[in-house]
């Protein structure tokens, strides 16, 4: 792909994230765990992980969390996602490359990583290892929002051509 | 062309039987970290209230107790200690996670307020509850 259209799919895909990342905010999902989200915006990341590459994906991804920390969160979220979106994307860049699992198994394996990274900072932060009863909650809450971002962005995959 | 589609389409039924296997996998990891938990529950004995990392206090659980937890810029949560149980009653943060998330009262559980960075954990070494 010219390198022009590449430039130009990020910048759409960073602004598509950081809307997604807004959107969700409008969304309570308010179970008595915190952490718990539907992680919309890890669509894009896996949308760009399987038409492009992971640099290309982890770039997005790390611009767009820094990006939304900064407008709808605050420096405590922002450690918390940047944990979460660190070790998400490597989970999912490797089962990617594993070339053994779609989609929807790499996006919840994504989110479950996503979520575990958060609670390893949270106990840092909050010093309180504790936190981690929530663990079973998060993996569970993690694979269900997970596997369903997969499944729609599986269709994204499928349809949207960008060469 | 048919045998390409053929080909693709078996691809895609092993990688959707592997999603399934590590889906499956997963929530069994889950379930073996809560099962490790659930072993390890003792009932509580106290309460301490961390604010940002720091002790803030240590309260029994053995008596009834309101106490107001300050936190940065004049917020508040407001813990409720009543029949051997701990909750935050009423606070003014963004989500309310920490008031939803009701009584609590074996060692090891936790209350989290993470806009005021408010951590109530229950602490004790008493004796295993009977499975």
């Amino acid at each position: 792909m010219r390198s022009t259209r590449v430039i130009t799919l990020l910048g759409v895909s960073t602004a598509a994230a950081i809307v997604l990342s807004y959107v969700e905010t409008l969304i309570p999902v308010s179970f008595a765990i915190p952490g718990i989200k539907l992680g919309l915006s890890n669509a894009v990341a896996l949308f760009l992980l399987y038409k492009l590459d992971w640099k290309a994906a982890g770039a997005v991804n790390l611009i767009r969390v820094l990006i939304s920390g900064l407008l709808f969160g605050s420096i405590a979220s922002l450690a918390y996602s940047a944990s979460g979106a660190v070790l998400s994307m490597l989970v999912m860049a490797i089962l990617k490359r594993s070339e053994s699992f779609s989609a929807v198994g790499c996006s919840a394996a994504g989110a479950i990583a996503h979520n575990f990274g958060q609670l390893l900072m949270a106990v840092v932060i909050l010093s309180a290892k504790e936190i981690m009863w929530y663990l079973p909650a998060l993996i569970v809450s993690g694979a269900l929002t997970g596997a369903a971002v997969g499944a729609a962005t599986a269709l994204l995959i499928k349809k949207i051509k960008i060469d | 062309m048919g045998c390409r589609k053929t080909a693709a389409l078996l691809l895609m039924k092993r990688k959707l039987r592997n999603d399934v296997i590590l889906i499956a996998a997963l929530l069994l990891i889950a379930a073996a970290v809560w099962g490790v938990f659930r072993l390890a529950r003792r009932t509580g004995d106290s309460v301490s209230v961390t604010v940002d990392g720091k002790l803030f206090g240590r309260y029994s659980l053995h008596e009834d107790a309101e106490i107001t937890i300050p936190s940065a810029d004049g917020h508040f949560n407001k813990l409720v200690i009543s029949n051997g149980s701990a909750r935050i009653e009423s606070a003014d943060c963004p989500d309310k996670l920490c008031v939803k998330r009701g009584f609590v009262k074996n060692a090891g559980q936790t209350v989290i307020c993470l806009p005021h960075r408010v951590v109530v954990t229950v602490e004790g070494t008493g004796e295993v509850d009977a499975p």
